[in-house]
């Protein structure tokens, strides 16, 4: 699904970021340097990044800026990440989340 | 641990750089919050050349303008500190703002706040409107402008103001198909030249029509779409089906002011201006003393008066503070008139309505 990144534009550059490794759901998946989450699933064509805990419907992002929690996701273990601002980090282990979550020890 | 300071601004879009700048200018000591990883709110996505006069930075591209001001706020050194990645997420009566600064929550009391928290987009009620590939305006702007990644491959665009009129065209800039952009009123409510622009392309603008549904089994495969009279109810036989895989909504924006509402500010519901916005003085100080707004939070404009108010309210905080500089009188005059001057046209007038009800004090 490489024919999602956009490579010619005729206002914006965007460089070839280096390349960061990570996994959705088991899945090795490769995003760049600069994306979020939720954007280099995107670019991997993944639309779906959850199920809502009681309808069991399917959701994807709306906002992608942070306003609108349809993002969350289960991150490193941890749940309610919202992925659509959180940065893509090497390594990182990116599972769909279909319940309320957990909440981070406090 | 409490952070003492003269004046925290809260957002980093064009209003909060702009009060920022403006108060450390004048010599206070400042601090901005920003919730994003980088500074310039809804301008880092915009690609086009701007309108208005040259003082708001006319054809200058959004993106450009953002930097400009940023690397401007880095030019203070000391006296202004920006935090990204940190959201404010309370605001108490005593004037305390907490913060989650990357994950660390931390507290601040500063003796002055502007609030420019900007908006969020509104949604549209429809069947399945909850699938995945249905996005706000400005989501595919983002995933587009600033992460380089086309939504999908055929776009179904509801709303044809000049968001939905511009996003259009961006997505044939990347090279994404636009099967049509769908609008409720009998005339579109963006400039001209914007629909100018898409219409060359090629796009369809259906005024007085409507989405009635999305479906797809586990992302959107299709629309359908009517036409609706005048009391917005679709007429039969005049329903069509649209392939696309991503419905993109773009029915406006509404303040996001949570925080003026949890800080105990006296707020108006004005459609005019989008929902519920603060009351606010001739200096925009809201009805708590020394809490100030500015940009798309005191209601749904443009950046261009995004800026000037954001001038108008970094200089009054810090005039407030002492920090009052000899230029003062004839920038706070400048700024008033710039903000008539930017609502004075005819396309202006439904701001002008909204705005006349904002007074207090
Ligand atoms: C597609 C599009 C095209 C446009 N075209 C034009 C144009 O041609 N000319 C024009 O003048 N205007 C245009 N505008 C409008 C303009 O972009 C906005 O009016 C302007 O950005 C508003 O500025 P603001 O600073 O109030 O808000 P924003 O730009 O939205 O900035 C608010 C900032 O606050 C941050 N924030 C929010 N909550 C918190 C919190 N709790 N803690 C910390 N930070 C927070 C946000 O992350 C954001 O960075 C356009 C807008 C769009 C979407
Ligand atoms: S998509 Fe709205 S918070 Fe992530």
């Amino acid at each position: 699904m490489g024919d999602r990144r956009i490579t010619d534009h005729p206002i914006l550059d965007f460089d070839e970021g280096e390349v960061i490794h990570f996994t959705f759901d088991g899945k090795p998946m490769e995003g760049r340097e600069g994306d979020t989450i939720a954007s280099a699933l995107h670019a991997n064509g993944v639309k779906v990044l959850g199920y809502h805990f009681k309808t069991k419907r399917p959701r994807g992002f709306y906002c992608a800026i942070g306003n609108c929690s349809a993002c969350l996701m289960i991150v490193n273990g941890k749940s309610n990440v919202r992925t659509c601002t959180a940065p893509l980090l090497p390594g990182m282990v990116v599972e769909t989340q279909s319940d309320r979550g957990v909440p981070d020890d406090v | 641990m409490m952070y003492k300071i003269d004046l925290v601004v809260i957002g980093g879009g064009p209003a909060g750089l702009m009060a920022a700048n403006t108060a450390a200018e004048a010599g206070a000591e400042v601090l901005l919050l920003e919730r994003d990883g980088h500074l310039g709110g809804q301008l880092v996505k915009q690609t086009h050349k701007f309108f208005g006069s040259e003082k708001q930075h006319a054809s200058v591209r959004g993106i450009d303008i953002s930097t400009m001001l940023g690397d401007r706020l880095d030019s203070f050194g000391d006296r202004a500190t920006v935090w990204k990645n940190a959201t404010a997420i309370g605001f108490y009566e005593d004037g305390v703002i907490t913060v989650d600064h990357d994950g660390v929550y931390k507290k601040v009391k500063p003796k002055r706040v502007v609030v420019a928290t900007g908006a969020s987009e509104k949604f549209l009620s429809f069947p399945n409107n909850d699938l995945p590939g249905i996005y706000g305006a400005g989501a595919v702007q983002t995933m587009m402008n600033v992460y380089g990644i086309r939504p999908g491959h055929r776009v179904l665009m509801i709303g044809a103001g000049n968001i939905g009129l511009i996003v259009s065209y961006q997505l044939m800039q990347a090279g994404v198909s636009v099967a049509a952009i769908v609008e409720g009123l009998p005339k579109i409510g963006g400039y001209a030249v914007h629909a100018g622009k898409v219409r060359r392309a090629g796009v369809p603008i259906l005024t007085s029509h409507t989405i009635l549904r999305a479906d797809g089994q586990e992302s959107v495969e299709r629309a359908t779409i009517a036409r609706i009279d005048r009391t917005w109810n679709a007429i039969p036989e005049t329903e069509r089906t649209i392939e696309c895989d991503v419905i993109c909504i773009s029915v406006g924006l509404t303040p996001l002011a949570e925080l003026l509402w949890q800080a105990g500010c006296e707020m108006r519901y004005i459609p005019a201006l989008g929902g519920s916005v603060p009351l606010r003085n001739d200096c925009l100080e809201t009805t708590v003393k020394g809490v100030y707004v500015a940009g798309d939070v005191t209601g749904i404009e443009e950046a261009s008066a995004a800026m000037v108010e954001g001038h108008l309210a970094g200089l009054e905080a810090a005039a407030s503070l002492g920090f009052k500089s000899d230029s003062y009188d004839a920038e706070r005059k400048d700024c008033m008139e710039q903000l008539t001057a930017l609502r004075s046209g005819p396309t202006a007038e439904k701001i002008r309505t909204g705005l006349a009800c904002t007074a207090c004090l």
